[in-house]
């Protein structure tokens, strides 16, 4: 299989003492495409996500394999998997500054200072945050704070990406924006990008392969357009 | 389903870095519990005769013949259990009426910001500062004499040392009652009480029926064990009974204390068997308080079902929150009294304040106080950084491999508080003694090690497990190892719990007074076992000068959490009940 950067599910599911939450599934994500999970509060949407970025509760059981650019990671540990991950809140760390949240997201192998600064100062251009790095993220509103935590997790130069509902808190006029920020990001990063959500609103946005799971534990769709 | 079930084929965990974290819970568990342990089994051998060193190498009962033969036994052991009982009852009582009458008030508001340094101040500070102030020389018969009294010299009645123990239940009220308050109010905030109350107050229930019908039965298993280590504490406290206790005869504890410091070793035996009996009586109490708690959730049923609404509870209030008010303020003008003395020149009765000031009490002592405070200030110190360790080890373990806490575990790291110290040091101190590792530093700071340990951990597990665990995901999504993710994004966003445990670990190595003579072998001097050693000398300057520093320090400890710059940390939880 011609692997070039997307990212592919085997078989993955996952079940909870026993009982299947979701169905096993395959799914192919394309970079820069979105595949959309849908399915109603409850039904295992969020610890999909963690299964496949590493950081599944051990009190659930998933399998499958979960395969990057070809490579099978499913057994690396999260911080070697380098799938990003955004949430519904943004999680902005409340002890570092905006621009050292950023900080935290670049990898330790850009050394050099300045070039470090440079690529925050860009982020935060990016964010049109320009004169925020030294404030408090509390002090942030709730849409720059969402826009500060998905380029903290590009700036990790993550291998995809994964959204957990990330729109549901934001009011409706910046949800819309919100969305256009992050898509466009996915594209321009030729990110493959997986995004839950139980908003129908959001599936269309994307325009990718949509699996539709619910509480039955069937898994249905999940083919590339 | 079947098939979908089989070709769910698990995948190996990615395997958790910091593979030696595994062996923390274990290591903090042998540090611990061991010597309790061995301790217990070194103590009740020499009860049934055996004990080589002494000649002691038949097994036989000559010991507890002896022991039921001293003369005033049944009195001590009466008055152990009426103290250690009452204390408890009335410590339990008092927490649970105020919280019931009381929250949602501005007076528990306040209370509860106050709770912190009244938490600090070592029993023993609270013990001398009482006998300062109840005593009929004391403060309380000053201020009312002679105008009210007519008194121109101290009545001659034992308000200390009284025979039925009531100074030294007050004293343990003074100082239980706060950490029986901090453990329910941890407790609340688990119990989610406010819906709880909200369901009750909406179906018509008045406020104080509504949270002892819907909250206490939901938080009464959470402050259980708390309540059995009041108990425990209670029945066997030795250094506050030495200063309010009457000494003829002396509650059990001293008896066994005393028995176990006796010049003629023979009586080692005696106070072996004497310790195995303040076990007993112990864990008899924990039984029978845990019968009665069944009774009372038999009663409690029939009443919680009965449909009473109850009233406004404004009353109840009042009361409750003045009985709690005035307890904070007996542990205040015990401190106050303490300072006072300490820079006293001149203070004859019936003088309200001292005629003359000074500070010639400080700097005549100042030698003896900078080695014992410095001895103080260090085991304190180590044990409080060894205890924060070991707990930060074992939580991180626990995160990091999805472990859940059971009850069996809580039982264990409360059991050095639940085991009278008299009735397990003697055989701890035999066993340093046999290591050839008696009156070292490692032995003193271990043996406070056993009961700082459960308090640490107790301050700060709640909200190391409370940190929302998506901060932590992320950061590893962002490529952060597991390592990088504890240094610098939970620690930074735990630093005032950890702080605060850390000082609540200082405050209870600063107070611990058997530990010290035990394992120490009487070569280390604290600020503790020197202010007991004035006990007989009964010159109230020197005596305030120990009693106030022993307050001051750990008093300081968490004026310096407190004073932590909290700049970026409101989303961090704050310790549970904690007032910061």
């Amino acid at each position: 299989m011609i692997a070039d950067g997307q990212l592919e599910l085997r078989r993955v599911g996952l079940q909870a003492g026993g009982r299947v939450l979701i169905a096993p599934f395959d799914l192919t994500v394309a970079p820069g495409h979105v595949a959309t999970v849908m399915g109603p509060s409850g039904c295992g949407k969020s610890s999909l996500l963690a299964y496949i970025c590493g950081t599944l509760d051990p009190g659930l059981q998933a399998g499958g394999q979960v395969l990057l650019d070809g490579e099978d990671v499913t057994a690396l540990p999260p911080e070697r998997r380098r799938i990003g991950i955004l949430f519904q809140d943004d999680l902005l760390f409340p002890h570092l500054s905006v621009a050292e949240n950023l900080a935290f997201g670049l990898p330790p192998t850009l050394r050099n200072r300045g070039l470090r600064q440079e690529r925050i100062a860009a982020a935060l251009a990016d964010a049109g945050l320009d004169d925020f790095g030294d404030r408090d993220p509390a002090t942030l509103s709730g849409g720059q704070r969402a826009r500060v935590a998905l380029l903290r997790t590009l700036l990790a130069e993550p291998r995809a990406l994964l959204l957990d509902e990330p729109f549901a808190k934001l009011d409706v006029g910046l949800r819309t924006r919100f969305r256009h920020f992050v898509f466009d990001h996915v594209r321009s990063n030729s990110l493959p990008t997986v995004l839950v959500t139980h908003d129908p609103a959001d599936a269309p946005a994307c325009g990718g392969p949509v699996i539709q799971v619910g509480l039955t534990g069937e898994a249905n769709g999940g083919h590339n357009p | 389903m079947a098939t979908a079930l089989r070709q769910l084929r698990p995948q190996a965990a990615p395997r958790p870095t910091g593979a030696w974290l595994r062996w923390v819970p274990a290591l903090t568990l042998g540090l611990f519990l061991a010597p309790v342990g061995a301790g217990l089994i070194g103590t009740w051998l020499p009860a049934f005769g055996y004990f080589p060193a002494l000649g002691g190498t038949e097994i036989g009962l000559a010991p507890w013949r002896a022991l039921f033969d001293y003369p005033g036994l049944g009195t001590s052991v009466w008055l152990s259990l009426c103290s250690g009982v009452l204390a408890t009852a009335v410590s339990m009582g008092l927490t649970i009426g105020f919280v019931a009458a009381c929250h949602n008030t501005s007076v528990f508001a306040r209370l509860r910001r106050l709770l912190a340094p009244l938490l600090a101040v070592p029993h023993l500070a609270i013990a001398v500062g009482l006998s300062f102030l109840i005593a009929p020389s004391g403060w309380i018969l000053r201020l009312v004499s002679p105008w009210a009294t007519g008194w121109q010299i101290p009545p001659d009645v034992a308000l200390v040392q009284d025979p039925y123990g009531l100074a030294l239940t007050l004293a343990l009220v003074v100082k239980e009652t706060p950490f029986l308050l901090l453990m329910t109010i941890a407790a609340l905030d688990q119990a989610r009480a406010g819906d709880r109350l909200a369901v009750a107050r909406s179906l018509g229930y008045g406020p104080v029926t509504a949270w002892l019908k819907t909250v206490l039965p939901a938080i009464y298993p959470q402050i259980r064990l708390p309540i059995y280590a009041v108990l425990a504490y209670s029945l066997s406290v030795v250094d506050m009974a030495i200063f309010l206790a009457p000494q003829t005869p002396p509650p059990l504890a001293i008896l066994v204390f005393r028995w176990f410091n006796d010049p003629d070793l023979a009586m080692r035996f005696v106070g072996a068997a004497g310790a195995v009996l303040q076990l007993a009586l112990v864990m008899a109490a924990i039984c029978v308080w845990r019968l009665a708690e069944w009774g009372a959730d038999w009663q409690g049923r029939r009443w919680l079902t009965a449909g009473g609404r109850g009233g406004a509870g404004w009353l109840s209030c009042r009361i409750a929150g003045s009985a709690m008010t005035g307890l904070y303020g007996i542990a205040a003008a015990s401190l106050l009294g303490l300072a006072l003395w300490s820079v006293a020149r001149r203070w004859p009765y019936p003088e309200a304040l001292p005629v003359s000031w000074t500070l010639d009490n400080w700097v005549r002592q100042a030698y003896g106080l900078w080695w014992a405070g410095g001895t103080t200030l260090l085991t304190g110190i180590a044990a409080a950084a060894v205890a924060l360790a070991l707990t930060l080890g074992c939580l991180e373990n626990e995160q990091r491999r999805g472990l859940t806490t059971s009850g069996r575990g809580l039982w264990l790291l409360y059991a050095p508080l639940l085991v009278p110290q008299v009735g397990f040091l003697f055989g701890v101190q035999v066993l340093l003694v046999r290591l050839d590792f008696d009156g070292t530093w490692i032995a003193l700071i271990w043996s406070h090690l056993l009961f700082v340990l459960p308090y640490v951990f107790l301050s700060l597990a709640d909200s190391y497990r409370r940190l929302d665990p998506r901060y932590a995901r992320a950061a590893l999504c962002l490529g952060a190892s597991p390592n990088r993710v504890f240094w610098r994004v939970k620690l930074p966003m735990l630093i005032r719990p950890v702080l605060f445990a850390a000082a609540v670990g200082f405050a209870v190595s600063v107070a611990q007074y058997l530990p010290t003579l035990f394992a120490g072998a009487g070569r280390f001097a604290t600020l503790t076992t020197e202010a007991v050693a004035l006990a007989g000398g009964a010159d109230r300057r020197v005596l305030g000068v120990y009693a106030f520093l022993q307050a001051l320090l750990p008093l300081l400890a968490f004026a310096a959490v407190l004073a932590w710059p909290s700049r970026r940390h409101r989303a961090s939880a704050p310790p549970a009940g904690a007032a910061l």
